[in-house]
């Protein structure tokens, strides 16, 4: 068992788990996005970023990927930690504005605007989909290609594969393909549905499908009425 | 990098030679590297069959094969002309006027950047920095390096390697 501590909390953990691990088993929450239990840590995103060590060496790694140490110091919630999280969702956002997943962790983090160019990209590159195939699938159909600005995840000779049996296992994990919540702004860069927008409840508008299941402005709603 | 998987260009390597390199190199995975440069040194760019082959050969996804082979410049998926003409766009090269020469190129060729003339004699792609950038404007032809070049000595030399083909 290796000891260490997490937020000033001492925590107990297995050898081989990762700072993510350790987090997730005490119940302290790191987002993540390139992070699934079933595959290998990859470290593409950088979402789940914290601070280990002390004052001037003090560093950012990200946590899916780096081994818990005995007497490691980590802190998931330092101002730096926060701030270098925001600034990744934002850029994130500024790639691929129509996921999901993004403008939830965009509204989780509280970013408000994006002031990055924005493009409409339909890939972030987190290569879940590419582990999916391999690990889960084991199939290994998609894989990167090209390098630097032209990276992007493609089967050979961007044809159909002789090895891909149309699971679908790559759609099913990835967290572009997800369509945003289609309500009222949905064409704007940030959706921040919970923060910017008029109330979206399921009761009056059914067409509008507010996935935010715990946003809470109904409830805020009611108390404001009551206290009327 | 999309190509026509179909399309054979001017070239194209047998299998019996696939082979043989295949077994210089015992079959290892960890060898593609040197083995597709062999390869690619016999047929001056890889076609899709090939790369499907030696992916069968070695036990090798198909998908890693080509991911490698995209990832590395010097690796060609698109047929390659006889004489590779590098043009240098580095900083050095470009205020010394590489892009004129490079321009210059692209009207005698009349070809683009990364493109093969139809008679297949001549590839053009650039490069940033050669590291020799005292000799700049560059123009690297087949591995050597014409410095100093100027629109006037385009002509002449590329002249000089159409007639090397016959
Ligand atoms: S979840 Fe750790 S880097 Fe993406
Ligand atoms: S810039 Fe052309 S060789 Fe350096």
């Amino acid at each position: 068992m290796i000891e260490l501590t997490i937020d000033g909390l001492p925590v107990l953990v297995e050898e081989g788990s990762t700072i993510l691990d350790a987090a997730r088993f005490y119940g302290i929450d790191i987002p993540t996005l390139c992070h699934n239990d079933g595959l290998t840590p990859y470290g593409a995103c950088r979402l789940c970023v914290v601070e280990i060590g002390k004052g001037e060496n003090a560093k950012l790694v990200s946590s899916c990927t780096y081994p818990a140490e005995p007497g490691l110091v980590v802190r998931t919630n330092s101002k730096r930690v926060t701030e270098a999280r925001k600034v990744l969702v934002e850029l994130l956002v500024a790639m691929c504005p129509s996921s999901k997943t993004v403008q939830d962790l965009a509204s989780a983090m509280e970013v408000k605007k994006v002031r990055f160019k924005v493009e409409h990209n339909d890939c972030i590159l987190c290569g879940l989909c590419v582990r999916m195939c391999e690990e889960q699938m084991m199939a290994k159909a998609i894989g990167f290609v090209n390098r630097g600005k032209d990276r992007k995840i493609t089967t050979p000779f961007d044809m159909k594969s002789d090895v891909c049996r149309t699971c679908g296992g790559c759609m099913y994990i990835c967290p572009a393909c997800e369509l945003r919540c289609q309500g009222p702004d949905a064409e704007t860069d940030l959706c921040n549905a919970c923060l910017n927008v008029q109330p979206v409840c399921l009761k009056e508008e059914d067409n509008k499908m507010c996935f935010l299941g715990t946003c809470g402005w109904c409830y805020e709603e009611l108390g404001r009425k009551k206290k009327k | 990098m999309i190509q026509n998987p179909t399309s054979r260009g001017n070239c194209f390597i047998e299998t019996a030679e696939i082979d043989k390199i295949l077994e210089k190199h015992e079959y290892k995975k960890s060898a593609l590297i040197p083995i597709l440069q062999e390869i690619q040194s016999k047929n001056r760019w890889l076609p899709c069959e090939t790369l499907k082959y030696v992916s069968e050969k070695l036990d090798i996804p198909l998908i890693d094969v080509y991911s490698l082979a995209t990832f590395y410049k010097s690796f060609s998926l698109k047929p390659r002309g006889k004489h590779v003409i590098t043009a240098c766009c580095g900083t050095a090269c470009h205020v010394r006027g590489g892009p004129k020469v490079l321009q210059e190129i692209q009207n005698q060729l009349n070809i683009g950047v990364d493109e093969t003339t139809p008679d297949k004699k001549f590839t053009l792609e650039t490069v940033r920095c050669l590291g020799a950038c005292a000799l700049g404007p560059l123009v690297v032809i087949d591995g050597k390096y014409h410095g100093q070049m100027n629109t006037k000595k385009v002509a002449s030399i590329l002249k000089k390697y159409s007639k090397k083909n016959k």
